[in-house]
């Protein structure tokens, strides 16, 4: 065997000799900025300085095709330096005014949309799915590609209330994250176990200390050590199948799609929020998911038209309230909205104030 | 040329419309490579099906024991043979890029030059955690394309029960709202736990985000178990010139109901500028030659949404650092929850500064690391063991600003009364 080579473990690399040279002059010194147009912002510096960044969105998944057409752009309509934004958008920035335009047209002419800043709809942060993830739901690529196609609009304006995040998740562990909208696979059935594989494939104390619920025991399942679920119990989240694929949650009918909405990480206003639940039941439809999109867009319509400007979906919700919120978007409340997990005591309305 | 391409019809709707299209692009690297071929295929299967066709196994680099997310197709014949052979393996490599993401066409023309030789040709820009992630390997090829990126400078990252790769926002490089060098932050912190990312050994995975400000652009407070973010402890700065410019674009209405009333805490007032405060913790903004924008800092709570909306004419204070908070994440098992206060305030500026950032987060790992069970996260554990365990544990002293509110309910037993008393008062007196 030929001698391996020892790994340099050089961990994170100095991000300094990656900067545009305007930003490593002013880094930590600017003051202020404006946005010319939607997908432009232009950042001044304490010194005068002054720094233009186009945002253009992308498909994530990227060949190695579309990195290089990037880096054409780059070099030949901007600066030779880009950043990425955390939902996967690009970012070019240049030193004038004057080369915004033509960059701008030139991203176009490629099919890459400038928008995503300010009050905008950005690029739906979003997950693997069945094209690399080992326990997915659904598809998060195709998903994403087909409702951006819809709302391409609200990226390439600014016309919400304030700025709208969005993301997608395949299964309920929600690696896509909070988000004003977020979309999550729903499991509605307990796992099926292919009791045949239990013992081979499972550490069954690691399964049975998974569950939220205690609803897993070892089991002996025609002569052969396995798990049984108590059903009644179950509540479909889906924590067993990492550590134990033969209990496959993933089923092409009942795995449906929940929409969350109100999620916020910034504290802008009022505290961080979590996203909540307003509607489930939805179809995995490949390869364009129609009935995700028209409940998402309705959402996201309804609170255009209502909301005043700076309130996010959450900052909305909490002037309206959630009864309002059923009534605008026309989403039925259900018995499944009403929480009982643990804590759940303190979101029930414990005073007189109703809205009439 | 690669082989014939399967037909596609599922994938082949995703091509249409205006956001760029990733099957479009799978499909452009299937014309030379066989491998891409057999994924649209099994892509294509998983979208007819509803099924997804990967599993996980073990597959890495010499030297380390994470950082490599294999993917095996279980798509396969009665004979156990993978029907799409060429995708069989399609392992992602995950590299740590640099604090706030940004790159030289240089440095991308050459991540692709790698991935193309000996991977897919597929790069995701980036992971939910932060990563490059380098889609699409065979096992023989994962060492090969690892050592090429491990020589430009690049690193694994992380997976599996350890300290997890990180990000930063834009912050110090491009952002007036920056309270610290998230950039450098982040790399000193995520670059003192390298064996703890690449030897997993943690009961769970750790993460670590760091932002700017509250605005919070990389989301920490929700997706990491230690958030650094942003804040200053002295009055918002002001700029006269550019309060005037915002008030006269934007009026009275927009600064009454945009600003004024959306302030969380009620600090903002609108005053003639003749009587403004003079007093310590005021400061103040010009509107136009007789009005002004009083704020009372003592009683802001660093939200940053007046700040947001007249950038420039107000922002952070001189005396800038962060907030610590700890035990976010997502909603295995317990619920999601939000990192909590672990220290209101800390200076980062002086490598003195850096080095206790680390050193808090190697004593929340090493307390973790101890105490947790196994696949429990940090907030599962302080949600277990109870806040004040876990302070103690790492050594940080109680604070006010830890809680919402005090205890609402009589269930403690509280016969070591007057000694907290004197720790408490113990506590004023060194912090004075």
């Amino acid at each position: 065997m030929t001698e391996m080579r020892e790994p340099i473990e050089s961990g994170v690399p100095d991000h300094v000799q990656y900067l545009h040279p305007l930003m490593k002059k002013n880094y930590g010194n600017w003051k202020y900025h404006d946005r010319p147009r939607p997908g432009v912002l232009h950042h001044v510096a304490h010194g005068g300085d002054e720094i233009w960044t186009v945002r253009a969105g992308t498909q994530r998944q990227m060949d190695h095709y579309t990195i290089r057409k990037l880096c054409d752009i780059a070099d030949n309509f901007a600066e030779g330096h880009v950043r990425f934004t955390i939902r996967s958008n690009i970012e070019f920035m240049v030193s004038a005014e004057s080369k915004v335009a033509p960059l701008i047209e030139e991203l176009n002419k490629n099919g890459f949309p400038v928008g995503g800043t300010g009050n905008s709809v950005s690029m739906i942060s979003h997950t693997q799915g069945w094209l690399h993830c080992d326990i997915p739901g659904t598809d998060a690529s195709g998903a994403v590609k087909a409702l951006m196609d819809e709302l391409i609009h609200e990226f390439t304006h600014e016309e919400m209330p304030n700025r709208v995040k969005l993301s997608t998740s395949c299964c309920e562990i929600n690696c896509g994250g909070q988000a004003d909208i977020a979309i999550v696979i729903q499991h509605t059935k307990p796992p099926k176990i292919n009791h045949d594989l239990v013992a081979n494939v499972c550490e069954r104390p690691t399964v049975v200390a998974r569950c939220p619920v205690a609803a897993i025991r070892p089991a002996l399942v025609n002569g052969k050590p396995s798990l049984e679920i108590d059903e009644a119990k179950c509540v479909c989240c889906g924590a067993c199948f990492p550590p134990c694929p033969p209990m496959q949650i993933n089923d092409p009918e009942f795995s449906k799609f929940a929409i969350w909405v109100g999620g916020k990480n910034s504290n802008a206003r009022i505290r961080p929020t979590f996203h909540k639940l307003v509607a489930s039941g939805i179809p995995n439809n490949p390869p364009r998911w129609p009935e995700v999109s028209a409940v998402v867009k309705n959402i996201l319509n309804v609170y255009k038209a209502d909301a005043k400007p700076w309130e996010r979906l959450s900052d909305w919700v909490e002037r309206i309230g959630w009864p309002q919120f059923f009534e605008k978007t026309g989403l039925p409340f259900t018995k499944y909205h009403i929480d009982d997990w643990r804590g759940s005591r303190a979101t029930l309305n414990a005073s007189t104030h109703i809205r009439f | 040329m690669a082989k014939k391409q399967y037909d596609t019809p599922m994938l082949d709707q995703l091509e249409s419309g205006p956001w760029p299209s990733f099957v479009t692009g799978l499909k452009r690297l299937a014309k030379d490579n066989d491998m891409m071929v057999d994924l649209l295929g099994q892509l294509e299967t998983s979208y007819k099906t509803k099924k997804g066709y990967w599993k996980g196994g073990t597959v890495g680099v010499f030297g380390y024991g994470g950082g490599v997310i294999p993917r095996f197709t279980e798509l396969k014949d009665e004979h156990e043979k993978p029907i799409f052979p060429d995708a069989a393996e399609f392992h992602t490599l995950r590299i740590m890029p640099p604090g706030g993401m940004h790159y030289t066409t240089d440095l991308l023309r050459k991540f692709c030059d790698v991935w193309e030789k000996h991977g897919s040709g597929l790069i995701a820009l980036h992971g939910q955690s932060g990563d490059i992630m380098f889609q699409g390997a065979t096992t023989a090829n994962v060492q090969i394309a690892f050592d090429e990126f491990n020589e430009m400078g690049f690193d694994l990252g992380g997976a599996g029960p350890a300290v997890r790769t990180s990000m930063s926002c834009v912050g110090a490089a491009r952002c007036e709202q920056s309270c610290f060098d998230e950039a450098r932050a982040m790399r000193s912190t995520v670059n003192n736990f390298l064996d703890d990312m690449h030897r997993p050994a943690l009961p769970y995975k750790f993460k670590f985000k760091f932002s700017g400000c509250a605005n919070d652009c990389v989301n920490s407070i929700q997706r990491s178990d230690m958030a650094v973010i942003g804040t200053w402890r002295d009055s918002i700065q002001t700029d006269d010139a550019l309060g005037k410019k915002w008030f006269a674009k934007h009026g009275m209405d927009e600064l009454v109901n945009d600003v004024i009333t959306r302030c969380p805490t009620k600090a903002l007032s609108l005053k003639n500028t003749a009587d403004v405060s003079k007093a310590e913790g005021i400061s103040s903004v010009a509107l136009n030659d007789s009005q002004s924008l009083q704020i009372e800092n003592h009683n802001c709570v660093r939200c940053m949404h007046c700040v947001n909306v007249m950038t420039g004419a107000l922002a952070p204070g001189k005396d800038k650092g962060a907030t610590i908070l700890i035990g976010g994440k997502s909603v295995l098992k317990i619920g999601a929850t939000m990192g909590t206060v672990i220290v209101p305030f800390m200076k980062l500026e002086s490598d003195e500064d850096f080095d206790a950032l680390n050193e808090l987060g190697q004593n929340a790992i090493d307390f973790f690391a101890e105490n947790a069970l196994e696949h429990e996260r940090t907030g599962e554990m302080i949600d277990r063991i109870g806040l004040v365990n876990f302070l103690e544990g790492i050594g940080v002293e109680i604070d006010p600003s830890m809680v919402l509110h005090p205890r609402a309910n009589p269930y403690i037993r509280t016969d070591g009364w007057d000694e907290e008393v004197e720790k408490a008062e113990q506590r004023k007196a060194n912090a004075a």
